[in-house]
C-alpha cells in the first residue's frame, strides 16, 4: 500500500488497544496515520471485565466492546490471529508468527498480561485451566460438564471471580489461597474474615494459609491436589488465578528496558526506552513503580497517547488510584485510598458485624480528613467515600456516624453536596465531580444519559452512576432549570406516577384524572399524549377499577387514537389495515384461504410481517367490519396490531420438527401469546420462542424472548431491533413451564407499572435505577414483596380478555361509527383510491395532492355538484 | 337513521345553504366526524369536553388525506381547542383553522350550529 501517512502500528487489541482506537477517533490523531492492527486473540476486544458474564448468558459477540463498523469506519486495519513475534527497533520494523514484515513510524505495546500459574507439578495435566479469555472460558465450561468438583488456586478478586463460575456450573468448589485472609491486597484480616463467612455460607469451601505443591494426576488428567501442610484434595478441575505478569516478552527481547519484576519500564508519558515505542495498559511498567493490573489506569494511558500523537496537550501519567469496588457471589467488597492505613498518625474507625457479614473500616488523619477505607457487605458509600479520600479536608460530620448501618440513630450518609469539584466520581474513566457539573451547566446536558455521553463517566463499571444522578439532579436544581418530567402540558406526573395514581385511588375516568391530578386549567380539553396514556392505564388496570375493557366503551372511546378507535392501523392516503392474530405464526390452510379471499374481495394489498402474520392494506372504515365480520366467523380475532399492547410470539418449528429443537417452542408461542394477548403496555411488546440455543426465532431481539434448553427454558428480557437494536438480557434460566409463565407475568406487569409512555423495554430497563439487576431482584427475588400482586393483575387481565372485534360486532352502538361520512352512512370515501402495482394496489397520491384534484375526480361530467346527488340518495 | 322529534340537529353552512349533519346526541365530546358537504368537499365537526361544536376542513395539508375528523382534540395550556391530525400529529386551532405547529400552514374552519 502507498500512502504518504506515517504508519501507526498497535501491537495487542485488547481492553486498553481499544480505547487507543477510540482515543485515536475522539483526537482526531486517526487522520494523521495509517493505523494497523496485529491482534493475537481471534476476535476483536471484548469486555474482559465482564468475562464472567459469559457464563450467564452474554455471547462472545455480546462481550465485544466495538459498535459495528467501528474499525471500518476509521479506515483501521486489523489483522486477528496475527501476533506480532518479534521486533527490530533499529530497523523499525514487527515480524508476526506468519512471517510478515511490518514497517511502522511509531509502534504502540498494548500486550496486556498472561496468569501467573505457579511453578507445581501437574499443572500442564488436562483438566487445568486459566481465567483470562473467552477461550479458557469455553474450555472450562466444556470440561466442567464432566466433572463434580472444581478448585481455584488464588483467593484474590479474580479468584474468588473465578470460584463464582466455577459454583454457577454446579461444581462443588474450593478456593485455595496462599495468604492468611481473601483478597489479600485490597483488605485488612477482619474484612477478609467477613468475606470468608459470607462466602462460606453460600457453599464455597475456603482453604487460606496454604499453598498448592503439586496437581495429582492420574491417565493426563487432574484427579486432585496436595498441599504445602500435607493436606490433599480430590478435585477434576483447577483454575489457576494467582496473578497475573505483564507481556513483556517483545519489548524485552528487542532490548528495551523492562522492569526487574517483569513490565515494559515507560517515562510519564508512556514512552519506552525507544523513543519511537510507547507501551500501555497492563504490560506497562509506569514510572511510580507500579504495574497496574486494572483497567482505569490503561484508559487513562491509552488517552494519554493519543492525545500526543493528535498534537494535544497530553495528561501525564504518573500513578492511578487502586480503588476497586466489585460484587463478588453477591458480596459488596470496596477498598480505596489508604486502605491499610500505612499514611504515619493515621486512625481506623470500625463497625463491623459477623453476622450479617458486614465490615466497614475508614482510615482518617488525626485532624478527621478521609485517607481510605475497606467496606465489605454493604459497600454502598463507596461512591461518596471514595472520591473525598485524600482530598485533605476534614469530614463534614463524624466518621463514625459514616460507618453505622443505615437505620442506626447516628447513621449519616453523604449527599454529593460532600464532594469538591476535584474529587474524582467516575474512576474508571477518570471525570471528576466538576467535570460533570460543567456538563449540566456548559454543556446543556439534563439528563444522566447525556451526560454520560458528554464526559464519558459511568460507562465502565456502572458504579458511580447512581452518585451521577444526584450530581446532575442538584446541578440542574441549583441552576433553577425546571426539569419537566411530566406527561404532557396536561400532568406534571410521569406514565408510572399516573399509574399509581389510578391504581390507588381507582380513578377510572381521564377526566377525573385531570381535574384531580392535573396542571391543566380547568375545563381543559387534555391532549393527544395523555388520553391515549390514560386511557391505556385505564384499560389495563378496568378489572381492578371496574371500569368497561373495551376500549371503544364510554370515555374510553374519546381517548383512543384512531387507530385503538377503529381497531385498524390508518395508512397514509387515509385507509387502514388489519391484521388478524395468527398465534405464533401457525395456520390451518383453511384459514390461510379464508384470508386470501377476503382480501380478493375487498381488494386489499397483502404483505407478510415481520411478525409471522399477515397484513391487509387499504381498506376504507365502513368495509373493517365486513371484512372482520368474515374473518371472525372463521375463528379469528383482532391482532391488536393498532395498538400499544402484544403484537405477536414469533416461533420457530421447534422439536416437532427440526433436528435440533429440544423443547416444542411452537405450543409455548402460542400459550404465551393467547396469555398475553389484549395487554395494553406503554408500548407495543414483541416476543419469540426458539426451540434451541441456534435461535432461529431471534427471542433476543424481542422484548421478552424464550429460548429452549434441555432443562426447560431461558428466559431474555429487554430485547429490540428496529432503529436502536439491543440484545435481551437474560432474566433466568432452565425454568420449567409454570415457572416461565409465572416470571413472565411479573416481568411484564412491572414493566407496565413503570415504564415511561412509548418507552419499549429495552430503553426502560437501560433507565430504572438498579437496572437488569433490579428488574431480577423485584421479578425473580421478589425484593418489593409485589410479586403477588403483579400476578393477581395479570391473572385478571387474562380472565377479563374478550376479543374485541367480535365484541364490536356484536354491538349496534359501538358499530355506529365505522361510517365514512356521519351525514352519509354508506357512501364510500371517494379521496380513498388505489392504483395497480406489481398485481396489488397502491394508494392514489395524486388525487390527494390538492383538494381541486379530488373534486376533479369525483364527477368525469364534472357536474356542479356531485356529492350532492349522493346525498340526495342517502337521505 | 330515524330522527325523534325531540333531537337537536347539527347543522353546517356551505355555499348550498344548511346541511343536515347528524344527532347533537350522536357526537361523542372530544371526538369527530366526517361531513360530506354537497359541492363534495368534506369537514370534520367536533364535539370538545365542554360540548362546544367547530368544524374544519377534514383535509390534513401535511399529507392530503382526508382525515382530521378522526384526530384526537386537546387544549393548549392557554385554552386553545386543537385537533391533532392522526397521521404526522400537527396540531390545528379548531376556531382558527392555524396549524400550531407551522405559522404558514392554515386551514378552512366552517360555520356550525346546533338546532
Ligand atoms: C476475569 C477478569 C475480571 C477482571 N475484572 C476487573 C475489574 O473488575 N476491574 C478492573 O479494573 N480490571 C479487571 N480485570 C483486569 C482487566 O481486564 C485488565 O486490566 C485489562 O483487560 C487490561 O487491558 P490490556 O489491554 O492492557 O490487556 P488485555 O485486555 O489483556 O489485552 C491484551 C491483548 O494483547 C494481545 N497480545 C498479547 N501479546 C501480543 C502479541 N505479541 N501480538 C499481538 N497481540 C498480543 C492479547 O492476546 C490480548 O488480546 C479483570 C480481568 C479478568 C481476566
Ligand atoms: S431454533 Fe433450534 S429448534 Fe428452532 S428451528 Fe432453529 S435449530 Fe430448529
Ligand atoms: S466508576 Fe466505573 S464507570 Fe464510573
Amino acid at each position: 500500500m502507498t500512502t504518504t501517512k506515517p504508519t501507526l502500528l498497535l501491537v495487542g487489541y485488547g481492553m486498553v488497544g481499544h480505547r487507543f482506537l477510540e482515543a485515536l477517533a475522539d483526537t482526531g490523531a486517526a487522520e494523521r496515520y495509517r493505523v494497523v492492527v496485529l491482534a493475537e486473540e481471534p476476535r476483536p476486544a471484548y469486555d474482559r471485565v465482564g468475562l464472567t458474564s459469559y457464563f450467564s448468558g452474554r455471547s462472545a459477540d455480546d462481550l465485544l466492546l466495538a459498535e459495528e463498523g467501528f474499525t471500518d469506519r476509521h479506515g483501521f486495519e486489523v489483522h486477528l490471529s496475527s501476533p506480532a513475534v518479534s521486533l527490530d527497533p533499529a530497523a523499525r520494523t514487527v515480524t508476526t508468527a506468519a512471517g510478515h514484515t511490518l514497517s511502522y513510524d511509531t509502534l504502540v505495546l498494548a500486550t496486556g498480561s498472561y496468569p501467573f500459574v505457579p511453578p507445581v507439578d501437574g499443572r500442564d495435566a488436562e483438566g487445568c485451566f486459566v481465567y483470562r479469555t473467552i477461550e479458557d472460558l469455553q474450555a472450562i465450561e466444556s470440561y466442567a460438564a464432566g466433572a463434580r468438583v472444581g478448585a481455584v488456586v488464588g483467593g484474590g478478586l479474580l479468584g474468588l471471580e473465578a470460584a463464582g463460575a466455577l459454583k454457577g456450573l454446579g461444581l462443588e468448589t474450593h478456593v485455595v489461597e496462599f495468604a492468611p485472609r481473601l483478597m489479600p491486597v485490597q483488605v485488612d484480616d477482619a474484612g477478609g474474615a467477613a468475606l470468608r463467612r459470607t462466602i462460606e455460607s453460600m457453599g464455597v469451601v475456603v482453604h487460606t494459609g496454604i499453598g498448592t505443591k503439586a496437581i495429582t494426576v492420574a491417565e493426563g488428567r487432574a484427579v486432585g491436589m496436595s498441599f504445602t501442610d500435607d493436606s490433599e484434595l480430590a478435585t477434576d478441575l483447577v483454575v489457576f488465578s494467582a496473578g497475573v505478569r505483564p507481556r513483556d516478552q517483545l519489548a524485552r527481547e528487542a532490548g528495551l528496558t523492562v522492569g526487574e519484576r517483569g513490565g515494559i519500564a515507560i517515562d510519564e508519558h508512556c514512552r519506552t526506552s525507544d523513543p519511537h515505542v510507547f507501551a500501555i495498559g497492563e504490560c506497562a511498567l509506569a514510572v511510580d513503580g507500579r504495574v497496574y493490573g486494572l483497567v482505569a489506569p490503561g484508559y487513562e494511558m491509552a488517552v494519554s497517547v493519543a492525545q500526543q500523537l493528535a498534537e494535544q496537550a497530553a495528561q501525564p501519567f504518573t500513578g492511578a488510584d487502586l480503588s476497586t469496588k466489585l460484587k463478588l457471589l453477591g458480596v459488596d467488597v470496596a477498598s480505596f485510598g489508604d486502605a491499610f492505613g500505612s499514611t504515619p498518625g493515621s486512625l481506623d474507625v470500625v463497625y463491623s458485624d459477623s453476622r450479617s457479614g458486614v465490615y466497614k473500616k475508614l482510615v482518617v488523619t488525626g485532624e478527621g480528613a478521609l485517607l481510605g477505607g475497606i467496606l465489605v457487605g454493604d459497600a454502598s458509600a463507596y461512591a461518596t467515600l471514595r472520591p473525598l479520600a485524600g482530598s485533605g479536608r476534614p469530614l463534614p460530620v463524624p466518621a463514625e456516624s459514616l460507618v453505622l448501618p443505615a437505620g442506626a440513630d447516628t447513621a449519616v450518609s453523604l449527599g454529593s453536596s460532600a464532594l469538591p469539584d476535584e474529587a474524582v466520581v467516575c474512576s474508571c474513566n477518570n471525570v471528576t465531580k466538576g467535570t460533570i457539573r460543567a456538563a449540566v451547566t456548559d454543556h446543556q446536558c439534563t439528563t444522566v444519559p447525556e451526560v454520560k455521553k458528554c464526559t464519558r463517566a459511568g460507562t465502565n463499571c456502572g458504579s458511580c452512576v447512581k452518585l451521577l444522578g444526584t450530581i446532575v439532579a442538584d446541578e440542574l436544581e441549583a441552576g433553577g432549570v425546571e426539569v419537566d418530567r411530566g406527561l404532557c402540558p396536561c400532568f406534571a406526573h410521569t406514565r408510572a406516577e399516573l399509574y399509581e395514581i389510578v391504581l390507588v385511588k381507582r380513578i377510572p375516568t381521564h377526566r377525573q384524572l385531570l381535574a384531580e391530578h392535573g396542571r391543566a386549567p380547568e375545563g381543559s380539553e387534555g391532549c393527544e399524549v395523555c388520553k391515549p396514556t390514560v386511557a391505556s392505564i385505564i384499560a389495563s388496570l378496568a378489572p381492578e377499577l371496574e371500569a368497561s375493557g373495551h376500549i371503544l366503551d364510554g370515555e374510553q372511546s374519546a381517548l383512543q387514537d384512531t387507530n385503538d378507535h377503529f381497531l385498524a392501523n390508518l395508512q397514509k392516503n387515509g385507509s387502514y389495515s388489519v391484521v388478524p392474530r395468527i398465534p405464533g405464526g401457525e395456520i390451518t390452510p383453511d384459514k390461510l384461504i379464508v384470508i386470501g379471499e377476503v382480501a380478493k374481495e375487498f381488494g386489499l394489498y397483502t404483505k407478510i410481517t415481520g411478525g409471522q402474520r399477515i397484513d391487509l392494506f387499504g381498506a376504507s372504515v365502513d368495509q373493517l367490519p365486513m371484512i372482520w365480520s368474515r374473518l371472525v366467523a372463521a375463528g379469528f380475532e383482532s391482532g391488536h396490531a393498532y395498538g400499544k399492547s402484544l403484537r405477536t410470539v414469533k416461533s420457530c418449528v421447534g422439536s416437532t420438527w427440526c433436528r435440533y429443537g429440544v423443547q416444542d417452542s411452537v405450543a409455548m408461542a402460542i400459550q404465551l401469546e393467547l396469555r398475553y394477548r389484549g395487554l395494553r403496555s406503554p408500548h407495543k411488546l414483541k416476543s419469540a420462542v426458539s426451540g434451541c440455543a441456534r435461535e432461529c426465532a431471534e427471542a433476543r431481539g424481542k422484548d421478552f424472548g424464550v429460548i429452549a434448553t434441555t432443562n426447560g427454558w431461558n428466559l431474555y428480557v429487554g430485547g429490540n431491533g428496529g432503529a436502536t437494536p439491543r440484545h435481551a438480557d437474560l432474566l433466568a434460566q432452565d425454568l420449567d413451564d409454570e415457572q416461565l409463565v409465572r416470571l413472565i407475568d411479573r416481568f411484564l406487569m412491572f414493566y407496565i407499572r413503570t415504564a415511561d409512555r412509548l418507552e419499549r423495554t429495552s430503553t426502560w430497563l437501560e433507565r430504572i435505577e438498579g437496572g437488569l439487576d433490579h428488574v431480577r431482584e423485584v421479578v425473580v427475588e421478589d425484593s418489593l414483596g409485589i410479586a403477588d400482586e403483579l400476578e393477581t393483575l395479570m391473572a385478571r387481565h387474562i380472565g377479563d380478555y374478550q376479543d374485541e372485534w367480535a365484541a364490536t360486532l356484536a354491538d349496534p352502538d359501538r358499530m355506529r361509527r365505522f361510517v365514512s361520512f356521519v351525514n352519509a352512512p354508506g357512501v364510500p370515501d371517494p379521496s380513498i383510491r388505489f392504483v395497480p402495482e406489481r398485481d396489488q394496489v397502491k394508494p392514489d397520491l395524486v388525487l390527494l395532492a390538492t383538494e381541486e384534484q379530488l373534486l376533479a375526480a369525483l364527477d368525469p361530467d364534472n357536474a356542479p355538484f356531485p356529492a350532492a346527488r349522493i346525498l340526495e340518495e342517502a337521505r | 337513521m330515524t330522527i325523534t322529534a325531540s333531537a337537536t340537529r347539527v347543522e353546517l353552512l356551505s355555499p348550498a345553504g344548511w346541511s343536515p349533519v347528524c344527532d347533537w346526541d350522536l357526537l361523542v365530546p372530544g371526538r369527530g366526524v366526517a361531513v360530506l358537504l354537497p359541492d363534495g368537499r368534506q369537514a370534520a365537526v367536533f364535539r370538545d369536553g365542554n360540548d362546544r361544536l367547530y368544524a374544519v376542513d377534514n383535509r390534513d395539508p401535511f399529507t392530503g388525506a382526508y382525515v382530521l375528523s378522526r384526530g384526537l382534540i386537546g387544549s393548549t395550556p392557554d385554552g386553545r381547542v386543537y385537533v391533532a391530525s392522526p397521521l404526522l400529529k400537527q396540531r390545528f386551532d379548531l376556531l382558527t383553522g392555524e396549524c400550531l405547529d407551522d405559522e404558514d400552514v392554515r386551514i378552512a374552519v366552517h360555520t356550525a350550529r346546533a338546532a
